[in-house]
């Protein structure tokens, strides 16, 4: 209707985002909000670790092995030095927390990006190809799948492990365990881009675009792949949550950072052997900050789902 | 008094975006063993006032006002014990779609069973029986297989047959049919229409059908109600209407009829679409597709954008149009002067 | 329903050789038969004429199909730490962790079902928002941590001091947040009762049963609140469907509207999820058996690994892969009972 008497201008990104649904119902949204604050809070704290953290916790000189078992601030008997206490090595607990956020984070994030590359992939070939290679690519997720993905990444870990030798696989435990659970986690992806190729396969663009006599790589990675996007983005946030258990999770069973480098899972683990004599500090300061870190990412994945709705591969 | 009688229903939906009045002001009445037609656009309201008979609109819809009185009993007010003992039992229903209305984890022996249980204190053994009987009067082939059978393992039309058999269950007073042929195969549509219809007649059922299809309501009901934007705007004995209506939409839908267009030319449409209920017109909602908002003499009635018209008496028809008001109202004149 | 066993049984299969490859290949890279077998100082060619007898030196394919033949007979090789045949040391710590698994179950099934369809009829309620609310965060702890958490408040015990002690509300409330920790939170306890073979169970003596709550509450925690909103999840949207208007439309009640025409509905994907997170449950039995020193088959898998005791794991793999294909096995058909339409077709529709 407007058409005769101004020309439309395309809207810049910035305001298609301001005028999305997306960014509407954030604005609504208490809790969404405040699990972004806290998110972004404890991401930004983390990286900033060196710059932030009193000691350095790799720095064996800095560490005062008399001040150990030290707890929090708000018990009696602590030492000011310490804010939360010091662990059992006498590290301060403040720093090792930040430091140890900071590798649980790079390896969430870095399992994450391998899944989805790997997953994606799959999935579009699977989806898009049919056939043989579909069959072979659902399979192989049903089988890993049916194994469950904590129970592959644990039996990988393992045989790792005892290959290479503990003080090998400690060295290299950052990249290895970004490796394992990449490698344990990809059939979600590959499941979900497959649901939507297949939805969105027998579309009209995309037969117009075969029409057009493009090629099917292209097909798949320029016309389908933006169309799968919202429900890869949605089940990424849940990925994330999931990446950073399962590594605490290997770290509490020693197949992951050991406890010169720890992650929260280590720290955990760590903390684990003094709680019977009292010091549950340790253990717990670590624990809550991965909770708080975990529920976060989950409340925005909830919501992300509620306002998003894609249609999410089910069973 | 009638047996049904609806007065002024006026059903909402509370949006997000704020209240969508979905049926207003509508009002009608049923006698026993008569069968009314409701006819209209998808999205005029039938539906809606369908379920909300029964007071079974799902939230966020709600029956704001008006009244719906069953023998004297005022359904929209009654508690959902009492409404639950009047569902499916002196007046069931006909959904739309046969393959989505029947559970499909649940036998149609299950299905039928549960709901003459629901209402009467029988033993499963009677209630079969009575199933059995049913199912034999909506002429199902082998009858007693189909008890323990599941609705996957059914087609279509059969599936109808079997929630046919179903409303008839209780020897309802009236049965509420929402398109109950649409879903169907166009070949299976007339079967099940009739198959309705006699039943309707031998047991004396009241029937109040659902549909967009003016054929079927030609041949099937003695009255009908047109509804446009979730409103009644004509209404009258049925062979009146098809064969003079009114009201300007009512000649509109009959015209676009396949059987009135001429050979070799368009098929007469109405031109535009149904507006949005959350986003009405001004006055007559009907007012910007119609051709006869312009009077004789070139000038747009104004009437017809700022006020909402009533029923007029035209006949044995009422409709709701200024024009026809007016076209009765110079009838009237001429025949004073006369 | 034949074909449908048969594709199950051809699934199972597959799964099993897949499984038994992987294990065969982790054995016969990792494990050194003749370093354990003999010393360090038998001589090179004794070494090499022992690995000639025992076929060490025959190919990969000839070596998998021995192996498996072994394996179907029922022996996995020896432990190199117990000393004795690697099944019946599995067997010997696979009652725990089935009674484990079990206790487990037993508490998600018995919660997540009325919890999960309350929430779904009444979403809106303060109750529901609670256990949804709750849900999620028990979502995002770790079963170990929970497991600690657990240690922490009913076996050591907290001492909350931060009101008053003096004013009588005070110490009330103290002692209202503080807890005794008189749980026991190590191994199995002293009571068990010998059943049969192997069979020494925690469920029939209170000790038993003590020893056994903390462990299965950690196990369930996870899964619990998983199930809780998978259930609301497809409860809500059953309750949207025609079938469900129609039921209401018959005039039946309510509660059989909700129980059995959406809850039968509502399960039939929640029984197939069930079925992948048997195997996940097995995996988490690892960390829980580790923080409570149960001993089954996790605690077991976990010292194998750090014993490097190969054929141990290769054992547990298999036997875990053996309870994931029959368990699944078993969900499948729950499942084509439940569903009409698997009958036919071999395949839920």
């Amino acid at each position: 209707m407007t058409m005769t008497t101004k020309p439309i201008k395309a809207p810049s990104r910035f305001q298609r985002f301001s005028d999305s649904f997306l960014w509407y119902s954030f604005k609504r949204d208490r809790t969404a909000q405040l699990c972004l604050a806290v998110f972004i809070c404890l991401v930004v704290a983390a990286f900033a670790a060196p710059l932030i953290a009193p000691t350095d916790p790799y720095d064996l000189r800095q560490i005062d092995i008399l001040a150990s078992e030290l707890p929090p601030f708000w018990i009696d008997g602590t030492d000011e030095r310490y804010i939360l206490g010091t662990d059992a090595q006498g590290r301060d607990l403040w720093s090792i927390v930040l430091y140890g956020t900071r590798v649980s984070l790079l390896i969430g994030f870095g399992a994450v990006i391998l899944q989805a590359l790997l997953g994606v992939t799959f999935g579009l070939m699977a989806g898009y190809l049919g056939g043989r290679v579909d069959a072979f690519f659902m399979r192989l997720a049903d089988i890993q799948l049916s194994f469950s993905t904590l129970m592959v990444a644990i039996v990988v870990g393992a045989v790792v492990k005892a290959t290479m030798g503990s003080s090998f696989y400690s060295q290299y435990a950052v990249l290895m365990l970004v490796l394992i659970i990449g490698l344990a986690e990809w059939p979600q992806y590959a499941r979900t881009v497959r649901a939507s190729v297949l939805a969105e396969k027998n579309k009209e663009y995309v037969d117009a675009a075969r029409v057009m006599g493009l090629r099917s790589k292209r097909i798949m990675f320029r016309h389908v792949l933006p169309n799968t996007l919202s429900p890869i983005f949605v089940i990424s946030t849940v990925q994330i949550a999931n990446a950073i258990i399962s590594e605490a999770a290997l770290s509490f069973l020693g197949l992951g950072m050991p406890e010169t480098h720890p992650s929260l899972g280590s720290l955990i683990k760590a903390g684990f052997d003094y709680i019977q004599s009292g010091s549950w500090w340790i253990t717990l300061i670590p624990g809550a900050v991965l909770v708080v870190l975990v529920l976060s990412i989950n409340l925005l994945g909830d919501w992300l789902r509620d306002v998003m709705n894609p249609r999410l591969y089910k069973g | 008094m009638a047996l049904l009688e609806v007065s002024q229903l006026d059903v909402r939906f509370a949006l997000r975006q704020g209240e969508v009045k979905a049926i207003r002001d509508v009002s009608f009445t049923l006698e026993r063993g008569e069968r009314l037609g409701i006819v209209g656009e998808s999205g005029a309201g039938k539906s809606v006032a369908a379920f909300s008979l029964l007071n079974l609109i799902a939230k966020p819809g709600f029956i704001a006002g008006g009244s719906i009185t069953f023998e004297g009993q005022t359904l929209n007010t009654m508690s959902e014990r009492g409404l639950r003992k009047i569902r499916g039992n002196r007046i069931s229903m006909i959904f739309q779609d046969p393959m989505m209305t029947l559970n499909p984890v649940l036998s149609i022996g299950e299905q039928m069973v549960e709901c003459l249980k629901a209402h009467r204190r029988i033993s499963s053994k009677e209630a079969r029986a009575i199933a059995l009987d049913k199912l034999r009067q909506v002429q199902i082939p082998s009858p007693e297989k189909r008890l323990d059978q599941y609705p996957h393992e059914l087609s279509g039309g059969m599936r109808q047959r079997i929630i046919i058999a179903i409303a008839l269950l209780l020897d309802p007073d009236i049965i509420i049919a929402d398109e109950p042929t649409t879903a169907l195969d166009v070949t299976i549509q007339a079967e099940i229409m009739a198959l309705l219809l006699d039943l309707c007649e031998q047991h004396n059922v009241g029937l109040i059908l659902i549909t967009h299809d003016l054929g079927v309501v030609s041949q099937v009901t003695q009255r009908m109600l047109v509804m446009y934007a979730g409103r009644v705007i004509e209404q009258g004995p049925t062979r009146e209407i098809i064969n003079d209506p009114q009201h300007p939409y009512t000649q509109g839908l009959i015209n676009a009829l396949p059987q009135m267009a001429t050979p070799g030319e368009k098929l007469n449409q109405i031109r535009g679409s149904m507006p949005s209920l959350s986003n009405l017109p001004s006055g007559c909602a009907f007012h910007p597709r119609c051709d006869f908002i312009k009077r004789a003499d070139g000038q747009t009635r104004p009437v017809c954008i700022e006020q909402v018209p009533g029923f007029v008496q035209a006949g044995n028809c009422q409709a709701a149009c200024h024009m026809v008001a007016e076209l009765m109202e110079d009838r009237r004149l001429k025949e004073e002067s006369q | 329903m034949i074909a449908f066993l048969i594709k199950r049984l051809m699934h199972a299969v597959l799964v099993m050789f897949v499984i038994s490859v992987l294990a065969f290949a982790i054995q016969d890279n990792l494990g050194d038969p003749i370093q354990q077998m003999v010393g360090q100082s038998v001589p090179e060619s004794e070494r090499e004429a022992l690995r000639e007898r025992l076929g060490l030196n025959d190919s990969f394919m000839v070596q998998y199909v021995r192996f498996a033949k072994n394996a179907v007979q029922g022996d996995f090789g020896y432990s190199y730490f117990y000393r004795e045949p690697a099944l019946s040391v599995i067997a010997r710590h696979l009652p725990a962790t089935l009674e484990l698994v079990f206790a487990a179950t037993l508490i998600i099934v018995i919660f997540s079902v009325p919890i999960g369809v309350y929430s779904a009829i009444k979403p809106r309620s303060i109750i529901s928002r609670f256990f949804m609310g709750v849900s999620i965060i028990g979502i995002s702890i770790p079963v170990f941590l929970t497991a600690i958490v657990l240690i922490q408040i009913f076996a050591i015990g907290i001492t909350v001091s931060i009101f008053p002690e003096s004013t009588g509300w005070g110490a009330w409330l103290n002692g209202l947040f503080s807890t005794q920790g008189n749980m026991p939170s190590f191994g199995r306890g002293y009571d068990l009762v010998h059943v049969v073979g192997h069979w020494d169970t925690n469920l029939a003596s209170w000790n038993g049963l003590k020893h056994l709550v903390l462990p299965a509450i950690s196990l369930a925690s996870i899964m619990l609140p998983l199930f809780i909103r998978l259930i609301r999840a497809e409860m809500m949207e059953v309750l949207q469907t025609e079938y469900v208007k129609y039921a209401r439309a018959k005039g039946i009640s309510m509660r059989r509207v909700y129980f059995v025409h959406a809850l039968k509905n509502t399960m039939l994907p929640v029984i197939t999820v069930g079925g992948v997170q048997i195997g996940t449950m097995v995996a988490y039995t690892i960390l829980t058996e580790t923080v409570f020193q149960w001993p089954g088959m996790g605690l077991m898998f976990l010292d194998a690994i750090n014993r490097a005791d190969i054929p141990l794991i290769v054992s547990y793999l298999m036997i875990v892969g053996v309870i994931f294909v029959v368990t699944n096995t078993i969900v499948d058909l729950i499942y084509g009972y439940v569903n009409p339409t698997v009958k036919l077709t071999g395949k839920p529709a």
